[in-house]
């Protein structure tokens, strides 16, 4: 009960004079995994709290034809149902559907899905593969750094204690684009993913990948862009041996682990199912079906 | 430990308490407000008999910092009807057999509420998506989700 100290600020600028004043402290935003961790005594709270959720600056997207920026505060609901990014960033509105429960996508945030920095976090894979820059914030200054590079480990960053995640910014995804998120889970709800897998494709006219790449969900110790994969699929058709090559090499690149979902073996064996199932996927979206549904694999 | 001073507006009553940073928004519900509608089921955001609306939208108030909640409106089961005069959707609960033991009742009238107040004529699968958060162990789930669904014909007689 000793130090608690709790502000809820309406502007940026005072959050980050607050971050930079008062060493230790841990922004909230929807609490869904802090205030949940702490529930479960699997971390006490942090004694200087920081609330996000008033500050104004932090909250929308905003679609154009350079490409998609988002606050980092908006929320898994409105990146499940917002049109511009159901269509055009698929693979992001497909994970942030899957996220929790409905309360927990009215609550959880896109910046607190990233800074909590899961390896089973649902939207890492899909800002891997559709080429996402984080920004960071600190009083008098600002920096991006692409999703691969913010995540550096389990529940580990990029961001200094004195940084707060403020935006994600998308580039547009070229003509013939579409891309989904994949998760095979055991049940359809508060659930996390056992394997997940994100897919982003550009086709020519006649469907042959011209840009590929695929991303991993709950393989590695974060997120993981899988290499080479453009260069493998380029100017083939999506066809079974083009996936089955790609899951071989997705499948060569991970490093998973047992745990209460799954045992690494299965999660190995089930990395090339499910980048077979994100890669059809995004192709059909690619070949201008943007509503094909993604996501459920169990 | 400062204690943080905050208005809680319940079910359309405004309170103003001097919080614990780290007390959740059910724990203030029940102890300082009397309001023990939502109950303490998990306490781990798994089970949904804590939830509640926050300016209309779900959340597990078991998880959620009652300092977040400052300025806002929370909409617990009692706001949303009363014995005497109940909501369609709790008529509806009653009508098909959708409560046995009645523990996870206030905190499924909310999650429909949630989805009914956005969604006025439901399907099936968005019945089951908005109750996805909301445990029973009594009733098998079918009996409340026909009662969702009755109570939106209810609500839309023409839809």
């Amino acid at each position: 009960m000793n130090h608690r100290s709790y502000a809820a600020p309406g502007t940026l600028a005072e959050a980050l004079d607050l971050l930079a004043e008062r060493p230790g402290t841990r922004p909230v935003a929807g609490g869904t995994d802090l205030v949940v961790a702490a529930r479960g005594g699997k971390a006490p709270l942090p004694g200087s709290l920081l609330a996000l959720h008033r500050i104004d600056e932090l909250r929308g997207l905003y679609a154009d034809d350079a490409g998609l920026t988002i606050g980092a505060g908006t929320s898994h609901a409105t990146l499940t149902t917002d049109p511009a990014v159901r269509d055009r960033w698929s693979a992001l509105s497909d994970a942030s559907a899957l996220v929790g429960s409905p309360a927990t996508r009215a609550t959880g945030t896109l910046g607190g899905n990233l800074m909590n920095a899961s390896p089973a976090m649902d939207t890492g894979s899909p800002l891997l593969v559709l080429g996402a820059r984080i920004g960071l914030r600190r009083a008098g200054g600002h920096r991006t750094l692409p999703v691969e590079r913010f995540l550096t480990g389990p529940g580990r960053t990029a961001a200094a204690p004195d940084e707060l995640l403020t935006e994600v910014t998308v580039p547009a995804p070229a003509p013939r684009s579409g891309s989904a998120y994949v998760r095979l889970e055991h049940r359809r709800a508060m659930e996390i993913a056992v394997v997940g897998a994100a897919a982003a494709v550009t086709l020519d006219p006649d469907g042959r990948f011209v840009a590929a790449a695929v991303a991993l969900t709950a393989v590695a110790p974060t997120c993981l862009l899988v290499p080479g994969i453009g260069d493998l699929l380029a100017g083939r058709h999506p066809d079974p041996v083009a996936l089955a090559l790609a899951g071989a090499t997705a499948r060569a690149s991970v490093r998973p682990i047992s745990d209460v979902r799954a045992g690494a073996g299965y999660r190995a064996a089930m990395v090339a199912v499910l980048v077979g199932r994100a890669l059809t996927a995004a192709a059909g979206r690619a070949r201008n079906a943007p509503h094909i549904p993604a996501g459920r694999t169990a | 430990m400062t204690p943080v001073p905050v208005v809680l507006t319940a079910n359309g009553v405004r309170s103003a308490l001097d919080l614990d940073p780290h007390r959740t928004l059910l724990s203030v519900l029940r102890t300082e407000l009397g309001i023990t509608g939502p109950k303490e089921g998990c306490d781990d955001s798994e089970c949904g008999a804590c939830m509640v609306l926050l300016d209309g939208d779900p959340v597990n108030a078991c998880s959620y910092l009652a300092v977040q909640a400052d300025g806002r409106a929370v909409t617990t089961v009692e706001g949303i009807g009363t014995a005497d005069s109940p909501a369609p959707v709790q008529r509806a609960l009653l009508e098909a057999g959708g409560v046995q033991c009645g523990f996870c009742t206030p905190g499924m009238v909310v999650s429909a509420t949630a989805l009914l107040d956005r969604v006025p004529e439901p399907d099936e699968d968005d019945v089951r998506v908005a109750l996805a958060g909301n445990l029973c162990r009594c009733t098998g789930y079918q009996k409340i989700i026909e009662a969702v669904l009755d109570a939106a014909g209810n609500r839309n007689p023409a839809g």
